[in-house]
């Protein structure tokens, strides 16, 4: 049986609390007792794994995918990034599950009350995969940002949000990506559940002119770390 | 050396990424693991999920990961070439809440997976619990009530405080010529389910 390589624990610096009151629908659903230790087994060392046989055609490109009569609205961006553990080694072939609001911060969605239009050729549902290199890509529109009633006034900041497995069940993430200089992203009580400033900031992509097409699509870069193997331990 | 990317609610509307079937989309897994020619016995889980109120919580996903009726996992790590793998079943199952917080899985039962050191583990299927309103997932584990003498051997099950063990074992019942296991899951309170710090 090949070796089995603890992961890493999670990084509790780097994640929300499950309880962050300015978010209020945690305070009755994030656990309340202490969570206890698993020992990392085969159970925990699998995990799903997608490839390529899972995407069809168009899911990288949102622009397209749910076209019916024409292009959807709004400003086109490429969203590219790596897929990396904290050791900096990439995860390549990873699926990448991706879904957002259209242009004008609407979700076609049956608990969307937002009165802002539908996009008739946009869905707001993707899928990509990484390369060898661990790097992805896909296209898009910019999502507006939307309404919600966790508080008088509230609006979600402008967001991306990312599904990935990773290498195992451990480096699961489910996460969203901001953009540079949105204001409402000091406001936003999601956003601002990670205490950590720094780790706050690894969520906002970074507007990119490499990435930027001309007379096309804005570019913007994302990075994202998962768990991973630990290296080798060292015997005292 | 780079740190972890921050965990974020799934939110209200993952069923567009996630399983998004109700938008004409094939998601990339459903509630329902099994094909016509999956080997194993064929079961049904089941529970609901309640906020630390006890009201059922509407808007929650559960994932859940399990090895094949050999007890291996179609991953490259279980490379134990001694129990086949399955083409007919991957392991990998999502399912929604629905008004009630009622969820459903159509698998089959999971085979004993070893622990570190070869100590055979009872039978069990992982989980991971996601919702509107929570930041980060949670790690947990399904066992099956029907199992007694593996449950009492389980090291997991065994490091558990005795009157915790229960959230995590789904009780068996039969109902039309089906067999179901039945978790719910609590996600604070006196019956809060034992989460992992995975
Ligand atoms: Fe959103």
């Amino acid at each position: 049986m090949a070796v089995l390589t603890d992961f890493t624990s999670r990084d509790w610096k780097s994640h929300p609390a499950y309880r962050h009151p300015p978010y209020k629908s945690t305070v009755l659903r994030g656990p309340s007792k202490p969570l206890l230790p698993l020992p990392h087994t085969l159970s925990e060392l699998t995990g799903p794994i997608y490839g390529h046989e899972v995407l069809e055609s168009l899911d990288h490109d949102l622009t397209k995918n749910a076209v019916r009569n024409g292009e959807p609205l709004g400003e086109r961006i490429i969203v590219s990034g790596r897929v990396l553990d904290e050791e900096g080694r990439p995860v390549p072939e990873t699926l990448i599950e991706i879904w957002q609001a259209n242009a004008a911060g609407r979700y076609i969605h049956r608990v969307d009350q937002h009165d802002a239009p539908i996009d008739a050729n946009f869905l707001g549902s993707g899928r990509c995969m990484t390369d060898q290199d661990g790097r992805y890509r896909f296209t898009s529109i910019k999502p507006g940002a939307y309404p919600w009633g966790n508080h008088p006034n509230g609006w979600r900041p402008q967001h991306i949000h990312f599904s990935l497995f990773g290498t195992s069940f451990l480096s699961r993430l489910v996460t969203q990506m901001y953009f540079p200089g949105d204001p409402l992203l000091p406001l936003d009580p999601i956003f601002n559940s990670t205490a950590d400033e720094e780790a706050r900031d690894r969520l906002v992509a970074k507007f990119s002119l490499d990435l930027t097409e001309p007379e096309w699509a804005l570019g913007y870069e994302f990075d994202i770390v998962l768990r991973g193997p630990q290296s080798t331990p060292m015997e005292n | 050396m780079s740190k972890e990317t921050p965990s974020q609610t799934v939110g209200p509307y993952f069923d567009y990424g996630l399983t998004p079937e109700r938008y004409g989309k094939t998601g990339i897994a459903n509630n329902i693991l099994t094909k016509k020619e999956t080997q194993g016995i064929r079961i049904r889980l089941e529970g609901q999920v309640f906020d630390g109120e006890g009201s059922p919580i509407s808007d929650a996903l559960i994932e859940i990961w399990q090895s094949n009726s050999q007890g291996r996992y179609r991953h490259p790590n279980d490379d134990r070439e001694e129990f086949a793998l399955d083409e007919h079943f991957h392991g990998f199952g999502r399912a929604p809440t629905n008004n009630n917080g009622e969820y459903w899985f159509e698998t089959i039962k999971p085979g004993p997976v070893p622990s570190r050191g070869n100590v055979l583990q009872a039978p069990h299927i992982n989980l991971i619990v996601m919702m509107r309103g929570m930041l980060v997932h949670a790690y947990s584990r399904l066992y099956f009530s029907d199992e007694l003498e593996a449950n009492s051997n389980d090291p997991v099950l065994s490091s558990i405080e005795e009157e915790r063990r229960g959230t995590l074992i789904a009780v068996r019942q039969e109902r039309a010529g089906q067999l179901i296991y039945r978790l719910d899951i609590h996600m604070q309170g006196e019956q809060e389910t034992v989460f992992f710090d995975a």
